[in-house]
């Protein structure tokens, strides 16, 4: 059987200073109760791998200065506008950025999955995204006369830290169908997770619900952390929190702002 | 507001809507609703053809096999009609979602390049939008290349730029550069001329754009709009009044 951690702090122990973290985008399910306690912690240089996008959480770990590096394809608030402190932070160089495109960050993982040093990419030739990534390679494809093509090192995080529905008490995490966190599980060297509730049972005895799970194989360990992506939506199970959301975007909007968001917000426990 | 007034965001949907044309697959990414709306008219229009995949949205979105299944099957060809926007957007077609100034210490900072250095080379029918027209957005020179508008011949493109759509026009894209190919209604030559940043090609006359018909109008009101709520409550509020307890879940 596979204890739950006792506590956030517990979980994300795995996740220490100069970490290789990888984690989801918004709409898959983001461990925003997860991120807050980590910034509690005060957890820094982080190089943080947003697949492919993030929003609140990359914006939030930024601003708190846990970030050293940032590997992504976009940061935005959507329809709250643009990540105030991501923007303020490459303006003023507080962090290094590494521009990417969202098929590129998913198949750097799936070469990680893969156990294989590279992915190829089509796409990316005459960009200036492939121009200011040093780490990207450009060949002649060794097979059909086909031109050249992009290579892409393997992205191998040494944490995938994800939330999802629900968990059995055997490890496995039910993902349903956000296989981008099996993707970045089973390239990570070590998956926690948050998750709303314990399943009774085992989630890979029922077939229906097996397919969508990811095992107790790839993840090392769980907390319960009801509304867990709080102030973001759980797709399926709760809409996001387009007040508090707007409230964040107004606040972050200067440094001040932030760190009265921070008070106000993460430092503070919320009786949830 | 009646059936035969419209706002300018329905008449930019009816012009994407149209734009789609007959095909089987269209996606929309993140942050583009008119383009949301313009794909789901098509889908009702042809009675569930074309499919629509809308990346933000849980219900129109038929992939099972997480965010990559996209872009594979883009790689594929099987999705033929793809949007894209750009802080910038310059006269060859080049597309900026990155920033302004100098890369390593830029005057604006964008949210980034999303799937753009990708979808731009393997989507057949790629639909320029970017409401705002004026000589800050539409630029001779894009300042970062998130994707080129064109491609040389040894580098594999099947994919690319068809059109641009702006709150003042639309821009076909022809032989690597944008032609006027008609002008919104309200809105003048003169105007388009002095508010791009680019040159263009210009025809011996431009005709207006239509307004939609009465019938699309309703179409967008009455069906699309409470569909869209789902995942762009902010923009279906404000363009169509759609209350946030009418798509609560």
């Amino acid at each position: 059987m596979f204890q739950p951690a006792k506590s956030l702090d517990e979980l994300l122990a795995p996740i220490g200073d100069g970490c290789l973290l990888v984690v989801p985008r918004e709409v898959s399910g983001v461990p925003m109760a997860a991120t807050r306690a980590l910034v509690r912690r005060g957890v820094k240089r982080i190089h943080l791998v947003a697949l492919p996008t993030s929003s609140l959480q990359a914006d939030l770990l930024i601003g708190a200065g846990c970030i050293e590096t940032l590997e992504t394809s976009a940061v935005s608030l959507g329809e709250f506008g643009p990540a105030p402190r991501f923007t303020a932070a490459i303006k003023s160089g507080a962090i290094k950025m590494k521009d990417a495109t969202c098929p590129a960050l998913h198949a750097a993982l799936q070469a990680s999955e893969k156990g294989v040093p590279f992915m190829p990419l089509r796409g990316l030739i005459g960009s200036d995204v492939l121009k200011h990534r040093d780490d990207w390679k450009v060949i002649d494809s060794p097979f059909a006369n086909d031109g050249p093509i992009v290579l892409l090192p393997a992205i191998k995080p040494d944490v995938a830290l994800i939330h999802a529905p629900m968990a059995d008490r055997f490890g496995n995490v039910w993902i349903g169908r956000q296989r981008e966190l099996a993707t970045m599980a089973h390239a990570a060297h070590k998956t926690i997770a948050t998750v709303e509730k314990i399943h009774d049972g085992n989630l890979l005895d029922d077939p229906m619900l097996a397919a969508g799970t990811l095992p107790g194989f790839y993840v090392e360990r769980i907390a319960i952390a009801e509304r867990g992506a709080w102030p973001l939506g759980l797709p399926d199970f709760y809409p996001s929190d387009a007040d508090h959301l707007a409230e964040y975007a107004r606040m972050a909007a200067t440094e001040e702002g932030f760190a009265e968001y921070l008070d106000k917000y993460v430092y503070e426990k919320r009786a949830a | 507001m009646t059936a035969h007034e419209f706002r300018d965001e329905e008449l930019l949907v009816d012009v994407i809507a149209r734009l789609i044309g007959d095909v089987r697959h269209v996606a929309v990414g993140n942050a583009s609703p008119i383009p949301a709306a313009a794909a789901l008219i098509a889908r009702e229009r042809g009675k569930g053809r074309p499919y629509v995949s809308l990346l933000q949205s849980r219900k129109h979105n038929f992939f099972t096999d997480g965010a990559r299944e996209l872009f594979d099957c883009a790689g594929q060809g099987r999705i033929d009609v793809f949007f894209l926007s750009g802080g910038q957007i310059d006269g060859e077609g080049n597309v900026n979602l990155v920033s302004t100034g100098d890369y390593g210490h830029p005057k604006v900072r964008f949210p980034g390049s999303f799937g753009s250095a990708y979808l731009y080379y393997v989507v057949p029918k790629v639909i320029l939008f970017r409401t705002e027209h004026s000589r800050r957005t539409l630029v001779p020179k894009v300042d970062f290349i998130s994707a080129p508008g064109t491609s040389d011949a040894n580098i594999y493109r099947p994919g690319g730029p068809v059109a641009l759509v702006t709150n003042r026009c639309l821009f076909n894209f022809v032989n690597g550069h944008f032609a006027l190919g008609s002008v919104h209604p309200g809105h003048t030559v003169d105007e388009i001329v002095e508010n791009t940043g680019f040159d263009f090609e210009m025809p011996a006359s431009a005709p207006q754009t239509p307004a939609p018909s009465p019938e699309t109008l309703k179409l967008m009101r009455e069906v699309v709009a409470p569909q869209l709520a789902e995942v762009y409550p902010q923009f279906a509020a404000q363009v169509f009044g759609i209350g946030k307890t009418a798509f609560a879940r």
